[in-house]
């Protein structure tokens, strides 16, 4: 993909809206799993909804796709090249004293998110896939009610498993503190509102996480 | 050889344009078959060089720096003077050239400064489409500021930083003749030595510093703007590399050196603090328009001081000696840099020096922020003002000003000069002196061009603040471009300069030789060693004031200190690859020989004019008792050397100056 | 004052160079940083040794030549202040000082300490000029009036003195900010806008082809800058090239 987007300045403006896509698509997730807290009933049909409807099944979730996989394998490639642009090393680097740990290790917490994903379709969407697509079964009922919401209080159960999602969503936090800021001056935002629009990121960075934290601990103490 | 200074005839106005008239010009086919070299990439070498490769010349241009754009033309701060007249302050080019030659205390070319102050309009029409950032007003319209004294206010100013931002604008007017190839940069390159084939300039030795080989390029013009040999004193203003090996390379060819001793100390520089100093930072001369200068008026007080015992602001009113104030009532402050100069040194060597070395006096802003500090509080209507709050609205103002320049002084002494004064000496600054060139500023070597500070030709016995830039620039834009193209209407038949001549093969070998010998001498005393040793020398007995028993005793060291350099000099590594004590060597091994022919020209001119004060030369009654005295009556000529192998056995021309257009008067700030 | 010195020596481009030991005594809070090393070099050389190499010109702040890491950071600790306005006074006595070029495939050591910095000048070869010849018949400087912000703005962004600390500092030695300077200072006159599509993407295609990193945000060109060079440039420059690919 590098080969594609030939400049260094397009590489970043992808980087930067797909990321940004990728924020809102988590807006998006995060409202939904919201909603889990507060009715059971409107979790399961919106899960349904997603799950079943033909234009978010056969267009929105191949882009999504699309842009999941094209983020990491950009941001990999991205690593590889600013590594090689200085093969040899200081002896002594001191990048704290001008750029914060979470813009000089976007690799790092971007490797545990994508690692989270492996685990997060593990538990859903590959169950998902596999109900609805290899056995057919569309209906999203089990035991005589929509499945959803039992699936995921079942999914809670696992102390373990919950604090791995908790780690995970602070590794996301972390990522998004510079990502989210960040895009806006890849894609030239930079004016009298970006002050403004860096308060604003920086505060969706920890509260949307923070969000998903608190979901998941929900579920682990309520099932 | 009889100096002809080739200044066209007709009136003064007419004289540039009747030229560019008559001049022969090279049509661009055949500019294409033509060759020049650049030496140094300042603000008259960058410009020349992206001027003429517009043009369609081949351009190779030198510079010892990694990159053309960090000539020390850069470090240039206050502005650049050019007589637009925007502020319909009744400016004109007359009245530019009139303070020019006035201010060179008429020791300059009446002609060649005319000629500066006609283009220097131009000059600030050409950066400014360039893109050069010149500090605007709010109506969008270029800012301009008074300077150093004058009567007009023709400064135009890119903060402290005009010299960079003109130099960053040559430097793009080069790159874009680097991108369509016209000009070939070498750069981390030296020029050694001068090549001569049937008497003209054609070619250059260069040394490449990255890999010490040592190469021939031809050309059928070389223009050395190589700067000004400030360094010579070793302490100086001038960047650490700045050297006149170029020029002094071409004077050894043939080129009559000019008034070598004429140099400018400027007044408001950062004190020495110490052996280990390796420069001096200079502060704007703007300072001077809110500073006061003072030493204590009792020698107790001063040693006081110099212990540490006792703090400037603990001294009270009456035992401060405002010494310019009292000397020179009418200017006070504001008197020329060579007389403000002067003046510090006289009270330091009466022993009222005030830093620890007791070289420094105050340039205190007390009364300036207390001054500013009421008329704000009255301004914004503030009744009762505290002390505290005059104090704040005043150092308010002050930091507008001249914030950058304190903090700047801050970093250096490590004291802040918002609450004590600031301590400043007078430091070598430029260099008038410079090659000898004529009208066309081709030097006595057919071929052979010298430009901005690297020549002599506008600013006679002193500069003024602000004209170094326009005059590097006017040589480079508006004027090399039509003289050599004058020189090169002969040359367009003469086809490559081949560089396998024997004119070349000598060259080569006796920049070999020179190298070989640095290299095998003894190795006693490492090149800086010497250098130093050298300023001291120059600074006591050429410096701010001279005499004839101190400048024979410096002809007579440094003769005897370059021959201990040739023979004792510790050169380590080897000449292959880079060495940059071997490039050290080079350079200070010319300035030992210039030193000698600076303080023989020193000895020669007995008279005091503009920056060179002789002792001997000073009024003997009257109002004037004490200052400078010139004598037009036998000192009314430029100084051209011709080598004659030692320096001191150098052979003196005079060019007679005419002053057809302006009345030669005595310079009086009482 | 007494220091250990750990100095980067290599003999010339194509040798393997390693880190040096030096103690040094008798250093004074008054000396720059370079002055420091100039006693070191004295030493040396009166000891028949090579000394170090490092450039340095002006020793004023504002050549740009001058160019060593510090204790990991360009131009040392002190912030706005290029090498040669660092003062001893920022370290105390005993400390141990670490002195390196400045690391980036695009800027390769010359020797010891001095680095090679002619790919910043390829790029402005590329594009960094507006083309107007010298005529002296250029239009009066006051024919075209420029708002104060954006003259003001292009001053910034111009008094970029292209030491390579931006690169240095970048974890990805990425050229973002000195190219988007002087981008920048040319964008926001009317001089400069008639071609300014085509000197972004000059410009831009230069810095890739030198093999500097990707430009990832963090910042930190900005805060070692000794000149206070922003970060907005980047986002203009962005903007600029943006716009100069949708046009076309």
């Amino acid at each position: 993909m590098g080969g594609i987007i030939k400049s260094s300045i397009a590489r970043k403006v992808a980087m930067a809206l797909s990321g940004l896509f990728l924020v809102f698509f988590l807006l998006q997730h995060f409202s939904i799993n919201l909603t889990s807290v507060f009715s059971k009933d409107v979790f399961n049909t919106t899960s349904h909804f997603m799950g079943t409807n033909p234009l978010v099944q056969f267009v929105l979730q191949p882009v999504l796709i699309f842009g999941v996989v094209f983020h990491f394998i950009m941001g990999f490639i991205l690593e590889i090249q600013n590594r090689k642009a200085r093969s040899i090393k200081y002896a002594q680097y001191n990048g704290g004293a001008n750029a914060s740990w979470m813009s000089r290790n976007m690799i790092i917490s971007g490797i545990v998110v994508l690692a989270f994903l492996g685990l997060h379709f593990y538990d859903f969407w590959i169950p998902e896939i596999n109900t609805k697509f290899i056995q057919g079964d569309m209906s999203g009922i089990h035991n005589g009610e929509l499945r959803y919401f039992t699936e995921l209080q079942h999914k809670f159960v696992s102390p373990v498993r919950t604090l791995l999602y908790v780690i995970s969503f602070a590794f996301l936090a972390l990522h998004l503190l510079h990502g989210f800021a960040s895009s806006f001056q890849s894609v030239g935002v930079n004016n009298k509102y970006s002050g403004g629009i860096q308060k604003f990121a920086k505060a969706f960075a920890i509260v949307i996480p923070a969000g998903f934290i608190f979901v998941a601990i929900f579920h682990h103490l309520n099932h | 050889m009889a100096l002809d200074s080739k200044i066209p005839k007709g009136p003064l106005a007419d004289k540039w344009t009747n030229h560019k008239n008559k001049i022969n010009l090279v049509n661009p086919a055949n500019k294409r078959n033509i060759d020049i070299i650049i030496v140094g990439t300042g603000l008259a070498g960058g410009s020349a060089a992206a001027s003429l490769a517009e043009l369609g010349y081949n351009v190779k241009t030198f510079c010892y720096q990694d990159s053309p754009r960090r000539a020390h033309s850069i470090a240039a701060q206050g502005g650049i003077n050019a007589a637009k007249n925007y502020q319909g302050d009744g400016d004109s080019n007359y009245r530019l050239f009139y303070d020019t030659v006035k201010g060179g205390d008429y020791r300059s070319r009446e002609a060649n400064v005319y000629r500066l102050a006609e283009v220097s309009g131009n000059i600030i029409d050409q950066c400014v489409a360039q893109g050069v950032p010149f500090a605007r007003e709010y109506g969008g319209l270029l800012d301009n500021r008074s300077f150093g004294g004058v009567l007009v206010s023709r400064t135009f100013y890119a903060k402290g930083q005009t010299g960079q931002q003109l130099l960053l604008g040559a430097y793009s007017a080069m790159n874009r003749q680097i991108n369509r190839g016209k000009i070939q940069a070498f750069n981390r390159h030296e020029m050694l030595d001068l090549v001569k084939v049937n008497g003209k300039a054609r070619g250059i030795i260069a040394r490449n510093l990255v890999t010490g080989e040592i190469e021939r390029h031809s050309a059928h013009a070389v223009v050395l703007a190589t700067g000004g040999y400030g360094n010579v004193f070793y302490l100086s203003t001038n960047a650490m590399g700045s050297n006149v090996m170029a020029a002094w390379r071409a004077h050894r060819r043939g080129a009559h050196f000019a008034n070598p001793c004429y140099t400018q100390i400027h007044p408001t520089c950062i004190p020495v603090s110490g052996d280990h100093q390796s420069k001096l930072t200079l502060m704007s001369e703007s300072l001077r328009n809110d500073g006061r200068i003072w030493v204590p008026k009792k020698k107790e007080d001063a040693i006081a001081i110099r212990e540490g015992k006792l703090k400037p602001t603990q001294l009270a009113e009456e035992d401060r000696d405002y010494y310019l104030e009292r000397r020179y009532p009418a200017f006070g402050n504001l008197v020329p840099r060579d007389v403000a100069s002067r003046a510090a040194k006289e009270r330091c060597d009466a022993g009222f020096g005030v830093n620890k070395t007791g070289e420094a006096v105050y340039l205190d802003f007390a009364a300036a922020i207390q001054r500013y500090g009421k008329e704000k509080a009255l301004t914004s209507g503030i009744e009762n003002p505290s002390a505290e709050k005059i104090l704040e609205l005043g150092e308010a103002i002050i930091e507008a000003k001249y914030g950058n320049l304190f903090q700047m002084y801050e970093k250096i002494v490590d004291e802040n000069p918002y609450k004590t004064p600031m301590m400043i000496y007078p430091a070598v600054h430029y260099t008038m002196g410079g090659l000898w060139v004529d009208y066309n500023l081709q030097t006595t070597i057919p071929g052979c061009y010298a430009a901005g500070e690297a020549n002599f030709s506008d600013h006679g016995a002193n500069r003024l603040g602000a004209s170094a830039l326009m005059q590097g620039l006017a040589d480079g834009y508006f004027v090399l471009p039509y003289t050599i193209g004058d020189y090169l209407s002969d040359d367009i038949r003469t086809g490559k300069i081949s560089t396998e001549t024997p004119e070349f093969d000598e060259a080569e070998k006796h920049v070999k030789d020179r190298i070989q010998k640095l290299m095998s001498a003894k190795g006693e005393h490492s090149v800086d060693y010497y250098h130093k040793r050298l300023g001291k020398i120059m600074w006591n007995k050429c410096g701010m004031s001279r005499n004839a028993k101190g400048l024979q005793e410096a002809i007579d060291e440094i003769s005897a200190l370059r021959k201990d350099f040739w023979e004792n000099v510790n050169i380590p590594g080897d000449s292959a690859g880079m060495n940059t004590e071997l490039e050290k060597a080079g350079r200070v091994a010319d300035f030992l020989e210039l030193g000698e022919l600076f303080a023989k020209d020193a000895l020669n001119r007995n008279e005091s004019c503009g920056g060179h004060f002789r002792e001997e030369s000073v009024e003997q009654s009257g109002e004037q008792k004490g200052e400078a005295l010139r004598d037009d009556e036998n000192f009314k000529y430029v100084s051209a050397w011709e080598y004659k192998g030692e320096p001191k056995d150098a052979e003196l021309h005079k060019e007679e100056l005419t002053y057809e257009n302006i009345e030669l008067k005595t310079r009086s700030y009482k | 004052m007494k220091l250990l010195l750990k100095i980067w020596r290599q003999k010339n481009a194509s040798n393997k160079g390693q880190m040096v030991d030096y103690p040094i005594d008798g250093i004074e809070e008054d000396m720059s940083f370079l002055e420091m090393l100039d006693v070191l070099n004295e030493g040396l050389i009166n000891k028949g040794e090579e000394p170090v190499v490092f450039d340095h010109d002006c020793r004023e702040g504002i050549c740009g030549m001058c160019s060593l890491q510090i204790n990991g950071e360009p131009h040392g600790p002190d912030r706005k202040v290029t090498t040669c306005q660092l003062h001893m006074r920022m370290f105390k006595d005993g400390d141990t000082i670490t002195i390196e070029p400045f690391r980036a495939n695009a800027f390769p050591v010359v020797k010891d300490l001095m680095v090679d910095r002619s790919a910043f000048d390829r790029i402005q070869h590329a594009g960094g000029y507006i083309s107007v010849n010298t005529s002296g018949n250029t239009i009066d400087a006051n024919a075209t009036p420029i708002n104060k912000g954006d003259a003001d703005n292009a001053f910034n962004a111009a008094a970029c003195i292209g030491c390579g600390a931006c690169v240095a500092a970048c974890k990805n030695a990425s050229a973002m900010l000195f190219t988007s300077a002087k981008v920048s200072q040319y964008a926001l006159l009317p001089q400069g806008q008639v071609e300014a599509a085509e000197r972004v993407q000059a410009m831009v295609a230069q810095m890739d082809s030198e093999g500097f990193g990707n430009c990832t945000n963090t910042g930190a060109c900005e805060i070692e800058c000794p000149k206070g060079i922003s970060l907005e440039n980047i986002a203009r420059m962005n903007r600029e090239y943006l716009s100069a690919s949708i046009k076309g």
